[in-house]
């Protein structure tokens, strides 16, 4: 069973705040799941490449060629909040 | 002609009426659109999440595919019009810029008609963690379409579009098509333009086509496929996607996997009805020629374990840009973390506009991730994908194509599964050993669950999935389509 | 109890901006002062489903810091995601290089070289304080701009020993990655930044301190003054028995303050994994081929050969290919057919030491109004006795004053060497007459007497005279 220290270092790492219900809700089901995954634990793959991608090339590099940027309208249109041509966030210092 | 006529018409065949001046594109996007409108809303089937303002298509028709409407998956980027992507977080969006795949399309011809509902992310496989509420499957509304692609599924089966859009990671295409008796195809990984997807899962995620028949998907594919200088994992097609005209099966080798078969084990259990359409389809393909070869995929029981490590890891990082920053929801700090200031945002926000299926993935991911646990999950799980590769590849030495049933049931009945995710999860158990392998595979409706032949398998569609190896789309499509005319399945049977 | 001797311990993690025209993962040109958010596009901006592709000429550069700094260029290298929140980072995550870096080991000069990685940059932040416009609290503001920008992360071994070297050896960085060509390698614009790992450990031991980050040093002289804080500053936590902390600490240069910049996000977990959206780079041979041919002269070389052409000492040599563009100066003005040629080593010490002592601190000679045929004309005529040295550094006053021709200058103000042995003998004489102490004291044998008397006539000639000559008539008219 995972521990609910570990819930909220979790979730703490990926910025997502939980309730109450949630965290209980989420130690059971993410044990649950870990359960089933852990049983890749018990296939004997020493030696075994990791495999990141099934596509077998090397990447594809970008010609180093100016292309169009956004108006900056564009780029601000959707952001929930803005200030001075700029993005607007709570500050991290605060 | 008539609009039972203009429905009854395939895409291809919509197409060709419309170059040949037999029907007037806005005729054919009028009643579609009408459709839409009427039958896909919330009141209705739910699989759209938007329907084009537009009452007539602009511009004449562009050849080749004549202006043929099209339904595309909200996750799609499509430049001013909302793409969500099924979340909240998105509720709204409107992206300064479309997809690739989706743009190919359109300079091919198609005409945009709407965006189809999905899970929320592409996180499902019922269509039920959409946060604008689940799709109903055109055959029974009571049911889900499947997942992710749901709405795409739903919104051909019923007849609201020639065809649609779709995206699969573990199974989100040819699960959907199975449960809606549609023909659904995830190409091999690499052959779509990724660019403007809004990701998932990025090793695993592909565009395809979910269509009435083979034929239509081969028309749709052939318009998408191609490299993107805008996608660095994107590779050339080898070879030109040719219209299938197969219709025998001589001298093709079928490779029935033991580990991916009607009688397996790992399955969780496979529905009699959806077992005995399946052992019926191979009866068939035999009768056309085909020779049937029982082969190992030893790993493959282990693929949905790795897959649980490996998208929900990618998806933990894919979803991290969902800040409340630039674009989509923001929320007030305040909640029960206690969070003030820019982390209160952070957290607020992603509470809020997350649903459970995505916070679950998102934790799990970032738990595979996070230090100390790497090896363990994220390291092993790579290691098991290589595994799953290789025993694809050698198994293709010995058949032309790995077939199994597409998902171990028919479509179940809305909220039967939302209690447990792993149960949830199983139903890709046929899909993902093949996303894992990045091998295209095709699903085609072989059939309806015969009457008291066990749970829920009353006159609903079973899907037959058809894989080959890396870049076979054109082979693969062709055995499709042999079987798919021996079959005779109906396409208009659930049309609204 | 005797005093323990302890020694420092120091590391340099460099940023270095690349000069390419796009950014590192998509095709916005780089930013130079434009106004905030006007170089963006859906891939640097984070916008849902946009996928970032490298820059081949980011890759290029790369290659080409292998090759000066001599490491081991990796035949396939992968991209990472190092996933973190905060608000100039709009993926979440910073696309970086992690355990398969693209260049690994290597040295210049005296520091090994532990790896060198491509990255993207953040974007800027501006906080600008208590706006009221979210519930009265401090906010920031966010331009991505810069976001994207391609960076070579420059990571040596801890081979470094004081903060006077430290700062040596990143202006020996940074004139070889100028030479290059890859970099501004600003530091006051940001385009080269330095950060370093300080410990200190007992003479003699090999075993390592706690360390601390040292962060936001952005010119050589806080670099020094920074690095000497915080090595004062731990001797001071050693010496009262007391623990370094390992932590990231903040150099303010007006205050000459250390801060922590420990918070809350401390903890640090950056779940690194393969970057999905980009497959491993191979380097081509071709790649390779290109990256050697672009190859310039790099500064050890350049030393080498100043050396050997010229006959050059190898201190001066060292100091022209070193240091800054003093290399380039000299070459351009010992090119210059100047007659009477100006010999080498005489050119060099005139650069190094007089042109170079009359410029400003950061004024490179190039930009300076003194041509370097100027200076290779002048410094020949000083050879040449044409003019004495003390004229010769008259004319090279007005030369960075003004600019213009010596020989122009010598002639309008009349500062040629004095050729009529007569008329410097009358001089003299007069000299001797008019310091008569002066005079019977170097007859009475103390030669350092002399001086009032080569004063007179140096007034008297305005400098022309050579002292030499001088010298020799005082000692022949007092027969002494
Ligand atoms: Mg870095
Ligand atoms: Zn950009």
């Amino acid at each position: 069973m995972i521990e609910r220290d570990e819930v909220l270092h979790v979730a703490r790492l990926a910025r997502l705040a939980l309730s109450e219900q949630e965290i209980e809700a989420m130690q059971g089901e993410l044990s649950k799941v870990l359960d089933h995954v852990a049983k890749i634990g018990e296939l004997d793959l020493d030696g075994v490449p990791p495999s990141t991608h099934v596509v077998e090339i090397t990447g594809a590099l970008r010609p180093d060629e100016p292309r169009p940027c956004l108006p900056r309208e564009v780029a601000l249109a959707s952001a929930p909040a803005v200030s001075d041509d700029g993005f607007l966030v709570p500050s991290p210092q605060a | 002609m008539s609009e039972s006529q203009i429905i009854a018409l395939s895409a291809t065949e919509a197409a060709a009426a419309v170059i040949a001046g037999e029907l007037d594109e806005r005729e054919l996007y009028g009643v579609y659109h009408r459709r839409a409108r009427e039958h896909g809303g919330s009141d209705a089937l739910n699989c759209f999440t938007w329907v084009s303002e537009l009452s007539e298509p602009g511009g004449a028709p562009q050849r080749p595919l004549g202006g043929v409407p099209l339904a595309v998956k909200d996750l799609f980027c499509t430049k001013d019009v909302p793409s969500q992507s099924g979340s909240k977080i998105l509720e709204g969006y409107r992206p300064p810029y479309t997809a690739t795949a989706v743009s190919k399309l359109q300079q091919a011809g198609a005409t945009m008609l709407a965006k189809t509902n999905q899970d929320e992310f592409a996180m499902g496989s019922s269509n039920e963690s959409s946060a604008f509420g689940p799709v109903r499957n055109p055959w029974d509304r009571g049911r889900v379409p499947g997942g992710s692609s749901g709405g795409s599924a739903a919104a051909v089966a019923a007849g609201l579009a020639p065809w649609a859009l779709g995206t699969d990671t573990g199974g989100s295409i040819r699960q959907p098509a199975a449960l809606c008796g549609i023909v659904g195809l995830k190409p091999t990984y690499g052959a779509v333009s990724r660019y403007g997807m809004i990701a998932f899962a990025s090793s695993l995620d592909q565009a395809g086509p979910l269509t009435r028949n083979v034929a239509d998907a081969a028309l749709m594919l052939r318009h998408m496929v191609g490299q993107d200088e805008a996608d660095a994992t994107s590779l050339a097609f080898p070879e030109p996607i040719s219209v299938p005209d197969g219709v025998r099966l001589d001298g093709v080798r079928l490779g029935v996997a033991t580990q991916l078969s009607a009688e397996s084990e790992g399955a969780g259990g496979i529905e009699p009805g959806v077992a005995a359409a399946f052992e019926a389809t191979l009866k068939l393909a035999q009768e056309l020629g085909a020779s049937i070869k029982t082969i190992e995929l030893p790993h493959a029981p282990h693929a949905l374990a790795a897959y649980y490590v490996l998208a929900p890891a990618e998806c933990s990082s894919n979803l991290a840009r969902f800040d409340g920053v630039r674009y989509g929801l923001r929320a007030e700090p305040g909640g029960e973390d206690g969070e003030r200031g820019l982390l209160g945002m952070y957290t607020r926000t992603r509470h809020d506009g997350f649903g459970a299926e995505v916070k679950r993935r998102i934790m799990l991911g970032t738990y595979a991730l996070s230090a100390g646990y790497y090896d363990a999950y994220y390291g092993r799980a790579q290691r098991v994908r290589t595994k799953i590769a290789e025993d694809f590849k050698t198994a293709f030495q010995d058949v032309d194509f790995i077939v199994t049933p597409t998902s171990a049931t028919v479509a179940f009945e809305l909220g039967a599964l939302t209690d447990d995710p792993w149960a949830m999860y199983m139903n890709d158990y046929f899909t993902v050993p093949m996303s894992l392998a990045g091998i295209p595979a095709i699903s085609i409706p072989c059939g309806l669950a015969g009457d008291g032949l066990g749970p829920g398998g009353n006159g609903l569609p079973v899907g037959f999935q058809i894989a080959g190896p890396a870049f076979s789309e054109n082979r693969v499509m062709q055995a499709a389509h042999a079987l798919e005319a021996a079959i005779g399945f109906d396409s208009a049977a659930a049309f609204a | 109890m005797s005093e323990v001797e302890y020694e420092a311990v120091i590391g340099l993690e460099i940023h270095v901006q690349l000069s390419t025209q796009t950014k590192m993962f998509c095709g916005c040109g780089l930013s130079f002062g434009e106004p905030p958010n006007t170089r963006t596009c859906p891939v640097c901006l984070g916008l849902p489903g946009a996928l970032p592709v490298a820059n081949e000429m980011a890759v290029h550069y790369g290659l080409m810091i292998g090759l000066a700094l001599g490491c081991e260029l990796a035949p396939r290298s992968i991209f990472h995601r190092k996933n973190y929140f905060y608000p100039d980072l709009p993926k979440g995550y910073q696309i970086s290089q992690y355990d398969e870096p693209l260049c690994k080991g290597g040295r210049l000069g005296e520091v090994r070289i532990h790896r060198v990685h491509l990255e993207e940059d953040a974007a800027k932040l501006t906080h600008v304080g208590a706006s009221g416009r979210i519930h009265g609290s401090d906010a920031s503001i966010v331009d991505f701009n810069r976001g994207g920008t391609p960076l070579a992360e420059i990571v040596t071994e801890p081979d470094i020993r004081s903060a006077e070297a430290a700062a040596d050896w990143l202006r020996l960085l940074r004139v070889t990655l100028r030479r290059l060509g890859v970099s501004d390698v600003n530091m006051e614009e940001g385009s080269l930044r330095c950060d370093a790992n300080i410990s200190l450990r007992p003479a003699g031991s090999e075993q390592l301190g706690v360390k601390t980050e040292l962060k936001n040093m952005n010119s050589f002289r806080f670099i020094e003054r920074g690095i000497k804080a915080e090595l004062a500053r731990q001797e001071k936590i050693l010496r009262a028995g007391e623990r370094v902390i390992q932590e990231t600490l903040h150099f303010d240069p007006n205050s000459g303050r250390i801060t922590s910049l420990r918070s809350k996000e401390q903890a640090h977990d950056y779940r690194y994994f393969p970057e999905p959206d980009l497959l491993p780079i191979a380097i081509s041979q071709q790649m390779l081929d290109r990256a050697r041919e672009a190859m310039p002269e790099l500064p050890a070389a350049m030393a080498t050969r100043l050396e050997q052409e010229h006959g050059l000492s190898a201190e001066s040599a060292e100091l022209l290919a070193f240091k800054d563009e003093l290399g380039d100066y000299f070459e351009a003005a010992v090119r210059e057919p100047v007659d009477p040629q100006a010999p080498p080593q005489a050119l060099a010490n005139w650069l190094i030491t007089d042109l170079t002592g009359r410029l400003g601190e950061g004024q490179a000679p190039l930009q300076s109004r003194v041509e370097p045929g100027a200076l290779a004309a002048l410094v020949g005529l000083v050879a040449a006795k044409r003019i004495s040295v003390g004229a010769g550094r008259s004319v090279l006053d007005k030369l960075v004053a003004e600019g213009g021709d010596p020989v122009a200058i010598v002639e309008a103000e009349g500062l040629g060497a004095m050729s009529d042995g007569d008329e410097l003998a009358g001089i003299v004489a007069a000299a001797i007459a008019a310091n008569a102490d002066a005079a019977e004291r170097v007859k009475a044998g103390n030669a350092k007497a002399v001086g009032p008397i080569v004063g007179y006539v140096m007034r008297e000639t305005k400098g022309r005279a050579d002292g030499g000559e001088v010298n020799r008539l005082i000692a022949q008219q007092l027969g002494a």
